[in-house]
């Protein structure tokens, strides 16, 4: 596989003034970039003949809203534990601090769409992300540049709720005609808002609300000992 | 004067249970006579939510749903999901699990595909072919079973090495009314020895089943009229539709993770890269089934280096892996490492990482975020036949009803790791 530090150089060249941020972390590339220049950056990076980005092999939404938020107090102790019907409740008030990122500590926003290239010619990869506005989240498509986005931008449209602007078809692809809401956003519960069962009396399935109360079997925890320090 | 009758185009469902939809592919059809107009997939009819059940739990706890994805090719799965957690842990297995582990990879690479070869053949009406194939799966699936207790969902690689040793003993057949000692010795021939014995005895039985395969189906002109221009696709066109693997070889890309970005050990080991020539059906035909070739080349070079080599298969840092059985009765430490990490898990460092792997369907993928926590932040899986699907429409577009099996067994698609 091609340097990466070398690839970065070159990346550095044509794109820095689109650059919030560019890194090299377990020999991954990923640069960090505004929603707003996905378009012209794709276009750069396929067809620039030291990138040419050929592959897209991924666009995945991904939601920070509980990044870095454990649900087991760890610095101090507690007369209360863990209580394990607490997801609902629990997660806010458990939390540390917001999380925190790169030296700035800035709050991000909640979003990303997150981007995987492959050059076949040049075996080199790269990751590419742009943050989200909050309360809508938009970025343009990049399926007039990798037709291979098309399914991509209407799963992450599916379960995150992003839309892609310039998508022609941009309907659910993954959860049930009819679903209500984006499922693999943090705020969303693991078992779900509605059930169904078949109604003997109305002869046809039904859905109601969940019956059983949202559980944690393993609370998350995070702890700040550096004990798992990364051995890099 | 005669009225002119209106034509109109046919609108109908193939699937969701149809035994050509490999699963449950929903697939909306507009016909013009009988050339497809328009082809609108509908998936998701499988949807688990497999990436959001990962970030509950700890990471240990989801190899097993990694299997559950492409649920013919097992072990590859959990490969790519255990490269992504190494690369965050920064660990490496050692040697010998690493070999364990690619020969698994290409033992999981035949049975893959033997199913696409099977299925492909009844697809386009040749039945006997089903039956032979699954005749060396089962040999396979033994092998499986022999190393992890089960036979299809082995959950068997973990991070820093695998669940265990290679077993030195093949479980065998037993007398019943229906099959008498003289019989059941013969099928137990092969299983005398270690499982190493019993997979080098596949490797040499192998080739010329596919031999016998080949004299079926490569000069076969049935197979050739149905298979030979069908569902063409350009080298371009392959790439900017997402293509990987065999599907993207077989438009004469030659691209395979194995050697261009080796992971594991394959870069010590000496296989060809077959790539086909003309993108369609009959070429992905071709690439594959030279693929099992190299796959038992691979396999033969890797029993040969473990039996030679012994050693550990998991690494000897109680903080990812726990003590062995005996350790743990007998030293406190182990104890508590056993406690933490069956309660609490492992905790990875906070980043980010992609870890990919050669897949019998292209390149499988792993993008992994963590928060520092004991869970994954994020799992995406980047799922091989999900672009292969996406762009069934551009390959069947024109084709005839019955060319549509042919194309959409072709590609090789797997409910279990698309709908994920």
């Amino acid at each position: 596989m091609a340097d990466v530090e070398l690839l970065s150089n070159k990346v550095n060249e044509r794109l820095a003034k689109f650059f919030i941020q560019s890194t090299i972390t377990f020999g991954e590339l990923t640069i960090e970039i505004d929603p707003e220049h996905v378009h012209e950056v794709g276009l750069i990076l396929r067809d620039d003949p030291d990138l040419d980005f050929k592959l897209l092999l991924d666009v995945c939404g991904l939601d920070y809203l509980h990044y870095g938020i454990g649900e087991w107090q760890t610095e101090s102790t507690t007369s209360t534990g863990f209580s394990r019907g607490m997801v609902k409740q629990g997660i806010e008030e458990l939390s540390s601090p917001p999380f925190e990122r790169g030296e700035e500590s800035k709050l991000l926003p909640r979003f990303a769409v997150v981007y995987h290239f492959l050059s076949l010619t040049l075996n080199h990869r790269i990751r590419l992300r742009a943050y989200l506005n909050d309360q809508h989240p938009k970025i343009s498509s990049v399926m007039d540049i990798w037709p291979a986005a098309n399914w991509y931008e209407r799963e992450a449209f599916d379960l995150f709720g992003i839309e892609f602007i310039g998508h022609p078809d941009l309907r659910r692809i993954l959860t049930d005609y009819g679903f209500i809401g984006h499922p693999f956003r943090k705020d969303f519960p693991l078992i779900g808002n509605l059930e169904a069962r078949y109604d003997a009396k109305l002869r046809r399935v039904i859905y109601e609300p969940v019956s059983i109360p949202p559980r944690i079997l393993e609370p998350k925890v995070i702890r700040r000992d550096n004990r798992y320090k990364a051995a890099e | 004067m005669e009225k002119i009758p209106q034509i109109r185009n046919y609108t109908f469902n193939f699937g969701p249970q149809h035994p050509a939809a490999h699963g449950v592919l929903r697939l909306i059809l507009e016909v013009d006579g009988e050339t497809i107009v328009r082809a609108d997939p509908h998936i998701g009819l499988l949807h688990r939510a497999t990436e959001k059940l990962a970030e509950s739990k700890p990471y240990n706890h989801s190899i097993g749903y990694m299997d559950r994805l492409d649920y013919v090719s097992m072990m590859c799965n959990e490969h790519g999901y255990i490269l992504a957690i190494e690369k965050l842990l920064g660990i490496e297995p050692p040697q010998r699990a690493q070999y364990i582990r690619v020969m698994f990879d290409e033992i999981t690479r035949i049975l893959n595909h033997l199913l696409w070869l099977g299925a492909h053949a009844l697809d386009i009406g040749a039945m006997s072919m089903f039956l032979y194939c699954f005749r060396e799966r089962e040999d396979l699936l033994d092998c499986y079973e022999a190393v992890s207790g089960s036979r299809m969902h082995a959950t068997y690689y973990r991070p820093g090495g695998v669940y265990r040793d290679l077993p030195l003993k093949m479980p065998k057949y037993k007398p019943s009314i229906w099959h008498n000692e003289k019989e059941i010795a013969k099928w137990n021939e092969s299983r005398e020895g270690s499982l190493l014995d019993f997979i080098w005895d596949f490797t040499e039985r192998f080739p010329k089943r596919v031999d016998e395969y080949e004299t079926l189906l490569t000069d076969n002109r049935i197979w050739k009229q149905r298979t030979v221009n069908i569902g063409v696709v350009s080298a371009e066109r392959a790439i900017a539709l997402g293509f990987t693997g065999p599907n993207l070889r077989g438009s004469g890309v030659a691209w395979d993770l194995r050697r261009k970005q080796p992971y594991a050990v394959y870069d010590q080991l000496e296989f060809d890269i077959p790539i086909g020539k003309h993108g369609d059906s009959y070429s992905r035909y071709l690439v594959r089934v030279e693929e099992m070739r190299q796959s038992n080349q691979i396999i033969r070079q890797c029993v040969e280096w473990l039996r030679n080599n012994p050693g550990p298969v998991i690494i000897n840092n109680q903080k990812i892996a726990p003590p062995s059985r005996v350790k743990m009765k007998e030293s406190m430490e182990a104890m508590i490492h056993h406690f933490k990490l069956m309660t609490e898990g492992f905790a990875l460092p906070v980043g980010e990482a992609y870890a990919a792997i050669e897949h019998p369907k292209g390149e499988f993928g792993i993008y992994l975020v963590s928060d520092g926590a004991n869970k994954p932040y994020r799992v995406k899986i980047r799922a091989a036949g999900y672009p292969h699907l996406a762009a069934l429409e551009e390959l069947i577009k024109g084709h005839m009803i019955a060319d549509v099996v042919t194309v959409i067994s072709s590609i090789d698609i797997v409910f279990g790791e698309i709908d994920r």
